[in-house]
């Protein structure tokens, strides 16, 4: 007996992410699922922003990480609360590990909350956790094709932040290639083009991070 | 590597219907995966045979089928695939515009029928 079921093999994160999504819309807290591959800077930049944002912002991060906590100690060196998931070899978070995260943080008065998924771009593309925005993180040294290379990743982001360009003297990676296949694969992606070393760029990104936050807000 | 978690979620949705329908052997399951979805189907394969061998479910076959890329302009909304259809994006062939296409269907990933005895 042949019969037709037509269900998404992912339902059930799927459901859980739309229950968080609710969740966080009452609270008003502005979540961010962040992506990238190893080694594109996604602790630094986070060290980054906590730390210059946090008189002006309560922020908390969820850190997807392999095997250890090394991450998640830098973040908590900021001061910004944040929880470790060992995802024991997984390579992508899911809601229900956000949600069991939930319970060891502080949710009062939290105005941001990023999710530091697993260092891959093909993986967490297919899982929701609840996020009200992708944000990809790709380091100059990496290849101005990754965009191609990945291009689910880039359409379904909201925003891409391109780290390390105080190396551009140093590495084959054109800024306005990247940029514009970036554009190709989702024409309304905000590209901010950082080092999260010098600090140059982070202003703008900054900038988006509080009319994100502000937008959720009124919604509450 | 996560096709060891879609196997999974796929195994779960089977033993739901199984069950609702009351039924015990699963015969075949068709899996529909979008090109732009991140399935690879020999991984998905594997997983799905190791998962089910000692189980009710072992000797079940599925079937995988890829649904192409359906991209819909967003200047003149006409509706196309890219050319060559490997290709995830690609400027629209009526009025050439480059950016902003939406993806009207490559993203599935869905058990399609169920065959089972
Ligand atoms: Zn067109």
């Amino acid at each position: 007996m042949q019969i037709p079921v037509v269900r998404n093999i992912l339902e059930a994160n799927a459901n859980e992410a739309s229950e968080l999504k609710d969740f966080f819309a009452q609270k008003g807290i502005l979540v961010l699922n962040l992506m990238s591959s190893p080694g594109a800077g996604k602790t630094t930049i986070l060290e980054r922003t906590l730390t210059d944002l946090r008189n002006e912002l309560r922020m908390a991060v969820i850190e997807g990480d392999l095997q250890t906590d090394n991450d998640a100690r830098r973040v908590a060196a900021t001061g910004a609360q944040a929880v470790q998931i060992n995802t024991e070899g997984g390579c992508h978070l899911t809601a229900s590990q956000i949600r069991a995260a939930l319970a060891s943080l502080d949710l009062g008065g939290l105005d941001i909350l990023f999710i530091e998924n697993v260092g891959n771009l093909v993986c967490p593309a297919e899982f929701d956790v609840g996020e009200d925005f992708k944000v990809t993180l790709l380091s100059v040294t990496e290849g101005d094709d990754k965009p191609e290379k990945y291009p689910l990743m880039f359409h379904i982001s909201a925003a891409t932040l391109l780290n390390k360009i105080d190396l551009l003297p140093y590495v084959d990676f054109n800024l306005a290639n990247a940029s514009r296949h970036a554009r190709t694969l989702n024409a309304d992606i905000s590209l901010f083009p950082v080092s999260a070393r010098t600090g140059e760029g982070l202003d703008a990104w900054y900038d988006w991070l509080r009319a994100r936050r502000a937008a959720k807000k009124k919604l509450a | 590597m996560h096709e060891l978690s879609i196997a999974q979620s796929l195994l779960a949705l089977i033993e739901d219907e199984m069950a609702k329908h009351g039924k015990e052997k699963l015969i075949t399951v068709k899996v529909r995966h979008g090109r732009l979805s991140s399935v690879v189907p020999e991984a998905l394969s594997m997983a799905f045979e190791v998962m089910t061998a000692d189980s009710r479910l072992a000797g079940a076959a599925l079937v995988m089928e890829e649904t192409p890329v359906l991209l819909r302009c967003r200047d003149c909304s006409r509706e196309f695939t890219p050319d060559p259809p490997t290709a995830a994006f690609a400027p629209c062939p009526g009025c050439g515009q480059e950016l902003g296409h939406t993806v009207v269907s490559g993203r599935e990933l869905y058990i399609e029928y169920l065959e089972l005895e």
